[in-house]
């Protein structure tokens, strides 16, 4: 920890947002009520995200949240991401899987390593309308990422060949760019882990068909096959064999991102929720008045809440330069296990109501179980916590 | 053509407001917005990016504490150009500072700071104090004619054709020329949300702050609140057997029919 990063910290309400941030929650919030929200059980039922709601996502800048204003983007902060993410997930998780994947992996990838050749080819398309998907995981390369089979091999002095299958890519109907991770010498196991910018379009790309999922229908899932995708060297990010370093830096924040989609599933749970405890009567009173119920609500909102705090706290020690890892690992670890609660819980408060689609519940719940598995399960989270504890432990 | 255009800070709509020792308690609770001043800023941007409009500049004006520099900042990234913030820390919400006060501050602006203004675009009425006397007052103060209660709003020839709301329908008037106030109804438009490029954008446009006490105007209430109180809480309505039973009770109990 730098003495000067502690310096420019002014203790604050951790909860305490930035004037920008206030109103950059409340546009996305009055966006997805207006427009998102009326075609949520359409998307759910087609299984698509529809093209013009894509379309606003890029004029309402919230694919370009931390792209310089240079390259066309909004040119703000990681947590104004995240305060995006969770206000979309609020309504449509599937929605704002797309938005995290986008500005936390794909658009931060290019930004800290990418080259100047990268950026200035990828970074305005990426901000204006060119959806994006992060390509790491295989069939047998999940949790252990880097045991990856997918070969990129150097076909002359300035071409690389690639030849492999990912797997449950998200994004992967709708993207136009590619962040493929490659291993260029295997001999040299995790090492010759490389990153590579492809375009969708590139030959020998082929988008398989979409997974059927239990939650975020709306948002594609696929495989994608290179079959001797050839891309040239200025295609790749960073350096050579750095790709793992890169790969654990971006999951490491990235995953900030998917515990304030989890805390925004919780939200729109209460959203739900709470005004039907408030109209429900049952033996005579609301059910919010009921004492069995007000313990469980009340605990509910207490554990969403702290893991609302854990979230921004991880967003606030990222952005001042001061270590997150574990802090980021927990965040997401909890707020998956608490949105998965809440999920749980409001289907059982609302009883058969909330068992039917017709009150949502029932969707968040489905699309919030995920978020114990992508982007690290809870065990690798768990793992990183342990690893860095044991460390603080050992002199 | 140069537009100004008034948004209030007000309690916000959702909230369920409480009432205090001094009227409602505005302590800790959401401010936004006046909705009407929504409507009123979104028909200055569209006439703004009405090529035909020819509007030069659209100018937002805010009369309250420093917070209303959040109320102009919204109104900017809505698409105005720039604002005026009239810094005073009397409640806005009749209690201290009064629509008189306010349509004077207006009048003041218009004819002192903004003087080519050719439109004054308000809300109909702040939903904090309903008064709705603003707009007619400083129409009166300026000598300008108006509209009040606009559901449409269209150029024609050097004026404006103006749709009001009434009680029995609406009404469409002309104004033969500008200068010109008008004040603005629920159905004349639905306000856009500001988008992020725009708060981006709006966080370069420039704020003045006048302060209300430099202006030479009268800011004393002109009325004295007596007392502020709740509604009574509606009492609890009854379930009828049948369309008889109902029949009978409004006859009978209620008197409605005969």
């Amino acid at each position: 920890m730098s003495s000067s990063a502690v310096d420019k910290f002014f203790p604050s309400p951790i909860t305490l947002l930035t004037e920008d941030e206030r109103m950059i929650k409340e546009s996305v919030r009055k966006w997805a009520i207006k427009d998102l929200k009326p075609r949520l059980q359409e998307m759910e039922t087609n299984e698509c995200i529809y093209p013009s709601v894509i379309q606003k996502l890029f004029e309402n800048g919230y694919m370009s949240m931390e792209i310089n204003e240079k390259y066309g983007g909004i040119g703000t902060n990681f947590t104004s991401a995240c305060i995006a993410i969770q206000e979309i997930s609020r309504i449509d998780p599937s929605v704002a899987l797309m938005v995290d994947v986008h500005n936390t992996l794909v658009v931060n990838m290019i930004r800290f390593w990418g080259s100047d050749y990268l950026k200035d080819k990828y970074l305005p398309k990426l901000a204006k309308d060119s959806v994006s998907s992060f390509c790491l995981s295989e069939a047998n390369a999940g949790s252990d990422a880097f045991s990856m089979k997918t070969q990129a091999y150097r076909s002359s002095d300035n071409l690389f060949t690639i030849n492999g299958t990912k797997s449950w890519i998200t994004n992967a109907k709708e993207a136009e760019v590619l962040i493929v991770f490659c291993n260029v010498n295997p001999s040299e196991g995790y090492k010759g882990i490389t990153a590579f910018v492809v375009d969708t379009d590139t030959e020998g790309v082929n988008i398989g068909v979409r997974e059927k999922k239990l939650g975020l229908k709306a948002s594609s899932t696929c495989q994608i096959v290179f079959d001797n995708v050839i891309v040239d060297a200025s295609q790749m990010l960073g350096e050579l064999g750095k790709g793992y370093e890169y790969c654990i830096k971006i999951l490491n924040e990235g995953r900030i991102g998917i515990a304030s989609q989890q805390i925004g599933i919780a939200k729109g749970c209460f959203d739900v929720v709470m005004p039907y405890l408030n109209e429900r009567e049952q033996f005579g009173m609301k059910l919010a008045d009921m004492p069995s119920l007000q313990q469980q609500y009340a605990q509910a909102a207490t554990e969403l809440y702290a893991a609302e705090v854990m979230m921004l706290n991880a967003c606030r020690l990222k952005e001042n330069g001061l270590p997150f890892v574990k802090e980021a690992a927990m965040s997401k670890l909890f707020a998956s296990q608490v949105s998965e609660k809440i999920c749980s819980q409001s289907i059982e408060w609302m009883g058969a109501v909330g068992y039917s689609t017709d009150y949502k519940v029932e969707k968040f719940f489905r699309d919030c179980k995920v978020g114990s598995i992508y982007e690290g399960s809870s065990n690798i989270q768990r793992q990183t916590i342990a690893k860095i504890m044991k460390s603080e432990y050992s002199h | 053509m140069k537009i100004l255009v008034g948004v209030k800070r007000v309690v916000d709509y959702a909230v369920k407001v409480r009432v205090g020792a001094n009227g409602v308690e505005l302590k800790n609770v959401k401010m936004s917005m006046n909705p009407f001043c929504e409507i009123a800023t979104e028909a200055a941007v569209r006439l703004k990016e009405n090529k035909a409009a020819n509007v030069s500049e659209v100018v937002a004006v805010s009369v309250g504490p420093k917070q209303c520099q959040d109320t102009l900042r919204t109104a900017l990234a809505m698409g105005c150009d720039r604002a005026i913030h009239v810094k005073t820390d009397l409640r806005g919400d009749y209690m201290e500072l009064q629509s008189d006060s306010v349509a004077k501050i207006f009048q003041k602006i218009v004819e002192e700071k903004e003087q080519n203004t050719d439109l004054v675009l308000l809300g109909k009425q702040s939903i904090d104090s309903d008064c709705g006397q603003v707009g007619p007052m400083l129409a009166g103060f300026l000598n300008y004619p108006q509209a009040t209660f606009a559901a449409n709003i269209d150029l024609d020839g050097d004026g404006l054709k103006v749709e009001r709301e009434t009680d029995s329908g609406t009404e469409t008037i002309k104004i033969p020329s500008l200068p010109a106030v008008i004040t603005c109804d629920l159905r004349l438009n639905e306000p856009r949300y500001a988008t992020l490029p725009n708060i981006m954008k709006a966080k370069k446009k420039k704020i003045d702050t006048i302060d209300a006490n430099d202006l030479g105007v009268d800011l004393t209430a002109k009325n004295k609140v007596l007392e502020v109180y709740e509604p009574p809480p509606r009492k609890e309505g009854i379930v009828v057997e049948d369309v008889d039973e109902l029949i009978a009770k409004l006859k009978n109990e209620a008197g409605l029919l005969q």
